[in-house]
């Protein structure tokens, strides 16, 4: 119960100095990531205190709540089958959590499709528990089924924090993903011209005071990657890499993204090859 | 001997095959993965002469063909249209509001909504803004610096409406162009940047 007062008051306070630091205009671009201010920020300039607070609220971060409900919904049993998902394959074997994370999105041989955390976690809770996966996708961020996926993805995604992020591209599929995914991170389209290259293929480059990460190179990758999923502050909600994306498709003024679609897990295995090498620091919190 | 030549022909062949069917598999990935929501329809991935061309990371390297990149910036230059009533400075007060707004085109934006410029996300521009991106050059001092004269006052309207008729790849959207930015919203952003009593050009 304290603790939950101690959250509630993190949120509040970072929900109030953030907005203070931010304006209501909407940045219209993609911003997978937003890397922490680069070292050479001045003490005091507004980006330096933002990481400053950043890095001050850290110990507490409300992704904790989401990472209980998911190691619940993990091991109880529900759907039509009435089963739990602690069969679930995510790559490193039935029930295997640790260090998945860092090696997703991978081929499936079962599904025989790259998929990352989220389209996985969707494929075991029809396989294994008899849930629709149309009504899933068809869904809303933060409710209904795709809500408890969430949880779980916070759960799973835990469980690879500090590790070392290796995606592999040895599977004819994993390499086609990666190539189509490089290509959809560079294809500009819209009312704007946006691609997701227009702001993340430059170093030190911002949008407003938010940082944006080069995610072409690896450095940068490894930050915008390494970090998300993340509980995002300004929103008080757990964001998953895919409502990530979501909401850069939006900024970028193209149509919206289905869910768990092809694009999503190419652009996504695009970023995490990019990022190998890097750790793994999801959870992460974000603005 | 013959094989040699045999495999090299196929190989040549196999090249533009492979990346023909490349490209289907990528087309018909963007389709099936996207859909409309609101004002944000599926024509949007369509891609014109300019994204198109833009969308080759080697050309963002500059290997792109310069001739094709002069083509469409000729293109794109012809269809800006100056200012009907000959008016190219409006009010900067109001221009600093549309800079500041980043709003609209987005799925959960309202047809009717003004859109903003959003110029702050990615320009420096009134010092007293602190809040400022770095994609686009510092526009503080814009006229005091270039002067307020026809040239530059053409060039600054055409800049707005339709940056890619200087810049194929410029990263600036054709605020003109696509309708992003009404005529009276234009005239008063170029007011922010060349009216003298404009802030930015104290």
């Amino acid at each position: 119960m304290r603790q939950h007062w101690i959250y509630g008051a993190a949120i509040a306070a970072t929900a109030v100095l953030l907005q203070a630091c931010t304006t209501p205009a909407e940045a219209p671009k993609k911003a997978v990531a937003p890397a922490p201010a680069s070292p050479s920020a001045p003490a005091g300039a507004p980006t330096a205190e933002i990481e400053k607070y950043r890095a001050m609220i850290a110990d507490g971060n409300p992704a904790d709540l989401y990472e209980m409900a998911g190691e619940e919904l993990w091991k109880k049993k529900m759907g039509p089958m009435n089963a739990s998902l602690e069969k679930c394959d995510l790559g490193m074997g039935p029930g295997v959590i640790k260090g998945a994370y860092a090696v997703l999105p991978k081929y499936f041989k079962d599904t025989n499709k790259v998929q990352d955390l989220e389209s996985r976690i969707v494929t075991c809770m029809e396989r294994l528990q008899g849930f629709d996966s149309k009504e899933i996708i068809k869904g809303t961020f933060g409710r209904g089924q795709r809500k408890d996926v969430e949880a779980i993805v916070a759960y799973v995604v835990a469980d690879s924090k500090g590790m070392t992020i290796k995606v592999s591209t040895k599977h004819p599929k994993e390499k086609e993903m990666f190539e189509l995914g490089k290509k959809s991170f560079f294809y500009q389209a819209g009312p704007m011209d946006f691609s997701c290259a227009s702001c993340h293929a430059d170093p030190g480059k911002r949008i407003r005071l938010q940082d944006l990460p080069n995610l072409t190179e690896q450095k940068g990758a490894s930050l915008g990657w390494g970090a998300w999923p993340a509980y995002r502050v300004s929103s008080g909600t757990f964001w998953t890499m895919q409502y990530r994306l979501n909401d850069c498709y939006r900024q970028q003024r193209f149509p919206e993204p289905i869910y768990i679609s092809d694009d999503t897990i190419a652009v996504s295995m695009y970023m995490a090859v990019m990022a190998n090498g890097g750790k793994m620091a999801a959870p992460g919190l974000k603005r | 001997m013959n094989n040699k030549y045999l495999i090299t022909a196929v190989t040549l062949l196999a090249l533009p095959i492979g990346s023909a069917l490349a490209d289907a598999k990528f087309d018909k990935m963007m389709k099936d993965s996207f859909q409309a929501n609101g004002i944000a329809t599926l024509d949007r991935l369509n891609q014109d002469a300019a994204q198109k061309y833009c969308s080759d990371p080697a050309t963002l390297a500059g290997k792109g063909d310069p001739k094709r990149a002069e083509a469409i910036q000729k293109a794109n230059m012809a269809t800006i249209k100056q200012p009907a009533s000959g008016k190219y400075i409006g009010d900067w007060k109001t221009g600093e509001r549309v800079a500041q707004s980043g709003r609209g085109a987005t799925w959960t934006d309202k047809p009717e909504a003004a859109n903003g410029g959003g110029c702050y996300n990615c320009h420096q521009i009134n010092k007293a803004e602190v809040s400022y991106g770095n994609i686009g050059p510092s526009l503080w001092n814009y006229g005091k610096l270039r002067g307020y004269g026809q040239e530059v006052v053409t060039y600054t309207w055409n800049r707005i409406n339709n940056s890619k008729a200087y810049n194929v790849c410029s990263n600036m959207p054709r605020f003109g162009h696509f309708n992003l930015l009404t005529e009276k919203q234009m005239q008063d952003v170029m007011a922010l940047l060349l009216d003298p009593n404009s802030p930015v050009n104290q």
